[in-house]
């Protein structure tokens, strides 16, 4: 295992988060703790508890994810598509690393600063609503599993896209609306049962729901299906990610 | 899988029916058989598309090879890359760099990349063989083309390679940086790195090569020592200034192929140095016959670059 390649890596990404720490952290907390004062404080006093919770509270663990996944997608795919684009990815390619320790280097500073996004904006919602964490181990785990899936899947992105059209079309046009239609402002149980089946379709549901079961013990599907769905959306990256190296797609061709 | 091959009188890269075909069908490179002797300065030369950045980004590990093998100090590129790739540094044709980097933290970057430990002294020493040790801490954005340039040789020399691949290492940059990257790479030279190096200034592969291969259309057609090559392949002329003028030349001298001057005041005069007899001797003998004199003469031999334009228009 080269060590040294994934420090380097990863204290490379990490210095770049910094450089930019108003784009990487201040944005993101920001913009979400918009979401707390609209919806939480200004209309939420308006809406009613939903399964005994305030619905500012209930909200958090839903915009914590929304937060978390679109941070995730939008820090690894820029972090590999950058060198792609500006050509330094030939050092990349040609220093003595496996694709395991690439992955390790940008996957893992990707979803450190995801981690610490999805960390600040909890610690934001503090200020605005009561919220309580029933299982906090069960948060962390979902929290870190999210960002690493998601961090993936972005690296994935960030490898495929030849354009910066590409590498934007996605989050919009994909993971934004899943996101929203995965139960972040609302529950799945209030939507008619037609649409709760159409709902089950979506993967981010199942990661809404096992987080939020983490703070408040209410979920939509059973938190053993979230995690392996959670777990599952990991492994199939991965396996995307090692087929990416191994046959040299849009990387060494 | 293959034993190694150690010894110094063994290639340090044995390239072997190497092929590439790109997606869309273009052939780049043809069965390419290649062998680069350990410590010497290779100079890889041919047109534009002619195949040698795609040989370089194979043994580099870049892109993937289509078939063939090659072996780097006696490993296998693709299935012991590690050991391949830790002994090789590139400096590619392009100016790629971590823009909003600083010069030393790039090369920290680098040299933690090809799995080694953190060095200060040996980056310092290569920043200063580069003159850039006052911009250490600049950030690349900073510093004009041939800073840029610099600095990618200095990033390839970090992690201490054995091979180092120079892919048109001074392309758009001063006479005064070309210079200094000649020394650079006599130094290296010295230090037993072996070099190869592409480049489209001919004189710099005659000013530095040990050896000169010419690839074209994806294929080697010729890999020779350079002093050899210019003294087979390179022509010679005499050149002699006429002391009155000539209007035209005798037909007694017509077996010389002469070739007079417009202003009928110089006779040049092709031979081949590999030839037994050079003819000069009986040009100037019957020269005298003629009653032609002449009160100076000059040689001069072709250079690299005319061999090099010779050998790719025959191959054309």
């Amino acid at each position: 295992m080269n060590f040294q390649a994934i420090k380097a890596i990863y204290r490379f990404e990490m210095a770049r988060m910094f450089r930019t720490v108003v784009q990487s952290i201040v944005a993101p907390v920001l913009s979400t703790s918009l979401y707390f004062v609209i919806f939480g404080a200004a209309i939420g006093s308006r809406i009613t508890e939903i399964d005994g919770v305030s619905y500012g509270a209930f909200i958090v663990p839903g915009l914590i994810m929304l937060s978390i996944m679109t941070e995730s997608i939008s820090n690894s795919s820029f972090a590999i598509y950058f060198p792609k684009f500006t050509g330094t990815i030939f050092e990349v390619l040609s220093a003595p690393v496996s694709w395991a320790e690439v992955v390790i280097g940008y996957v893992g500073a990707a979803a450190t600063k995801s981690v610490i996004i999805g960390t600040i904006i909890l610690f934001t919602a503090s200020f605005f609503v009561d919220i309580q964490i029933a299982h906090p181990v069960i948060m962390v785990t979902f929290l870190i599993l999210t960002c690493v899936s998601f961090c993936l899947f972005g690296f994935i992105l960030g490898i495929w896209a030849d354009g910066w059209e590409k590498l934007t079309i996605v989050p919009i046009l994909v993971i934004m609306p899943l996101t929203f239609l995965g139960g972040t402002f609302y529950s799945i149980s209030m939507l008619p049962p037609a649409w709760q089946t159409v709902s089950l379709f979506n993967p981010v549901v199942y990661l809404i729901s096992g987080f939020r079961w983490s703070f408040y013990e209410n979920a939509d599907v059973s938190v053993a299906l979230s995690l392996t769905m959670t777990v599952s959306f990991l492994l199939i990256c991965l396996a995307v990610v090692r087929w990416i190296f191994k046959t040299g797609y849009r990387l060494r061709n | 899988m293959e034993r190694r091959i150690i010894g110094r009188m063994h290639p340090v890269i044995s390239i072997k029916g190497l092929t590439k075909t790109y997606a869309g069908g273009f052939e780049a490179l043809k069965s390419v058989d290649l062998d680069i002797r350990r410590g010497e300065i290779f100079g890889l030369l041919g047109p534009n598309g002619a195949g040698k950045t795609t040989l370089i980004n194979i043994v580099c590990g870049i892109v993937n090879p289509s078939g063939g093998t090659v072996h780097v100090d006696g490993y296998d590129i693709v299935s012991e890359f590690r050991r391949t790739r830790s002994r090789i540094g590139l400096v590619p044709q392009e100016l790629p760099t971590d823009t909003f980097e600083t010069v030393v933290n790039t090369l920290r970057f680098s040299r933690g990349m090809f799995g080694k430990g953190p060095d200060e002294a040996h980056i310092e020493h290569v920043l200063k063989i580069l003159s850039l040790w006052d911009k250490k801490d600049s950030p690349i954005m900073a510093l004009s083309g041939g800073m840029k340039r610099r600095v990618l040789i200095a990033k390839a020399l970090s992690h201490e390679p054995d091979v180092l691949f120079l892919d048109e290492p001074t392309a758009g940059v001063d006479v005064e940086l070309r210079q200094d990257m000649w020394n650079a790479v006599e130094l290296l030279r010295s230090q037993g790195v072996t070099v190869i190096l592409t480049t489209h200034y001919i004189e710099e592969a005659e000013q530095l090569a040990d050896r000169v291969g010419v690839i074209n259309h994806g294929e080697i057609i010729l890999v020779e020592e350079k002093n050899k090559l210019m003294r087979d392949l390179g022509k010679k002329q005499l050149m002699l200034h006429l002391y009155e003028e000539l209007e035209t030349v005798p037909d007694s001298l017509s077996r010389f192929a002469l070739e007079l001057s417009e202003d009928g005041r110089e006779l040049t005069y092709h031979y081949d140095t590999r030839g037994e007899h050079t003819g000069i001797t009986d040009l100037i003998h019957d020269l005298r016959g003629a009653g032609i004199r002449f009160n100076d003469l000059q040689t001069e031999q072709s250079s690299l670059e005319e061999i090099f334009v010779d050998l790719v228009n025959k191959d054309r």
